[in-house]
């Protein structure tokens, strides 16, 4: 019982203190592990591999597995609540306070400001993917340029990329599709 | 109550659909949330996202709070965000109750290189969706670029880019640069 209570008081510091992406609890995570001894270091290299070849959010997986290991399945659960309350109250007080000075001209000037941002952010975030999944940039230091481009890869994303605009399916089809093809191509 | 039933089921389905962070739920949210039920506009979803980026919390989170709030107050709020997390849950605990050496399976791992892929092609449609609604004028062409630039080359935290650019906004209403 006084792990749990400790899981769960752990894991809502991290959702706490935790900005940003979910790679931003990783830190937390290794904190945790030498205080508290609860999981070790290579079980933290397998919760983000395993996070990261998972859907849902990074952080999300992270704090499941991590609660798993320490106290089996309710802990999984436990530490998953933990991690997401102190973001439900923060995002709630925020949303009420925006309700009331959503017509403000402080409100509007601040948001012109973070639309274009939050686009360049998602972007940025879109090219470090597109890095990772249709370049080779190891093949650069053989010189050959061609090489650094992962044609079947880049086939695949102007094919996907073009149905999506055209077609109203849902994601989950062109995701399963992806997933074929690479089992069955290998990108 | 059909309304939260609805709630939980739209964000476990975005849940189980995102691969590779929460950027990689942007794409489904504009196409369940803001196409086919309009529960919020493309603008309300970037700043969702602007503020996530800069409040505690994981941004994936924070936005699903956000948007179940503005559909269904408080229990909206609680309903979308544990339907988002329900998916990752189950997927995990079997995982790691049944499937430590998961990551390492040659299958999984080339599922992955096809499902990058596909998250590139998504995240463009969906930048491409935001830069029309956002890049509105010379001052949001020019903050675009820096952040973009920024966000590449160097090392500064998110949050911070995000409070830099919101008060670059600010400053500009207040000195009338950009009063529309």
């Amino acid at each position: 019982m006084m792990t749990a209570v400790r899981l769960y008081i752990e894991f809502f510091l991290t959702g706490l203190f935790a900005v940003g992406g979910g790679l931003a609890t990783l830190p937390f995570l290794y904190e945790m592990s030498a205080r508290t001894g609860w999981f070790s270091n290579q079980d933290i290299l397998n919760l983000i591999a395993v996070s990261e070849s998972t859907p849902g959010a990074i952080g999300i997986n992270m704090a499941t597995y991590a609660g798993f290991t320490t106290l089996g399945p309710a802990g999984g659960v436990l530490a998953t609540l933990a991690l997401i309350t102190p973001s439900i109250i923060i995002i709630i007080l925020i949303s009420k306070v925006l309700e009331k000075f959503r017509d403000s001209a402080v409100v509007k000037g601040i948001f012109r400001g973070l639309r274009p941002a939050s686009t360049a952010m998602i972007a940025a975030a879109g090219l470090g993917v597109a890095r990772l999944a249709l370049l080779r940039t190891d093949m650069l230091a053989g010189g050959n340029l061609l090489q650094v481009f992962n044609l079947p890869a880049i086939a695949l994303a102007v094919i996907l990329f073009v149905c999506m605009r055209k077609f109203k399916i849902h994601v989950i089809a062109y995701i399963g599709i992806a997933a074929l093809a690479g089992i069955l191509i290998g990108f | 109550m059909k309304e939260l039933m609805e709630l939980i089921w739209v964000f476990a389905q975005i849940g189980a659909c995102t691969f590779g962070g929460g950027y990689a739920m942007l794409p489904l949210l504009q196409r369940e949330v803001v196409e086919k039920r309009n529960w919020v506009t493309e603008e309300e979803l970037m700043d969702y996202y602007a503020i996530g980026q800069c409040t505690p919390g994981i941004i994936a989170i924070n936005t699903a709070t956000f948007i179940g709030y503005k559909r269904k107050g408080l229990c909206g709020g609680i309903f979308a965000t544990i339907g988002f997390v329900i998916p990752s849950l189950i997927i995990i605990t079997l995982i790691a109750a049944f499937m430590k050496n998961f990551a390492s399976l040659k299958l999984v791992s080339s599922a992955l290189s096809g499902i990058r892929i596909c998250v590139c092609a998504l995240i463009l449609d969906a930048v491409i969706r935001l830069y029309k609604k956002a890049v509105v004028d010379k001052v949001s062409v020019g903050i675009f670029l820096v952040v973009l630039l920024l966000s590449l080359l160097t090392d500064i935290p998110s949050a911070m880019i995000v409070v830099a650019a919101g008060l670059f906004g600010y400053i500009l209403v207040w000195r009338g640069g950009m009063a529309k």
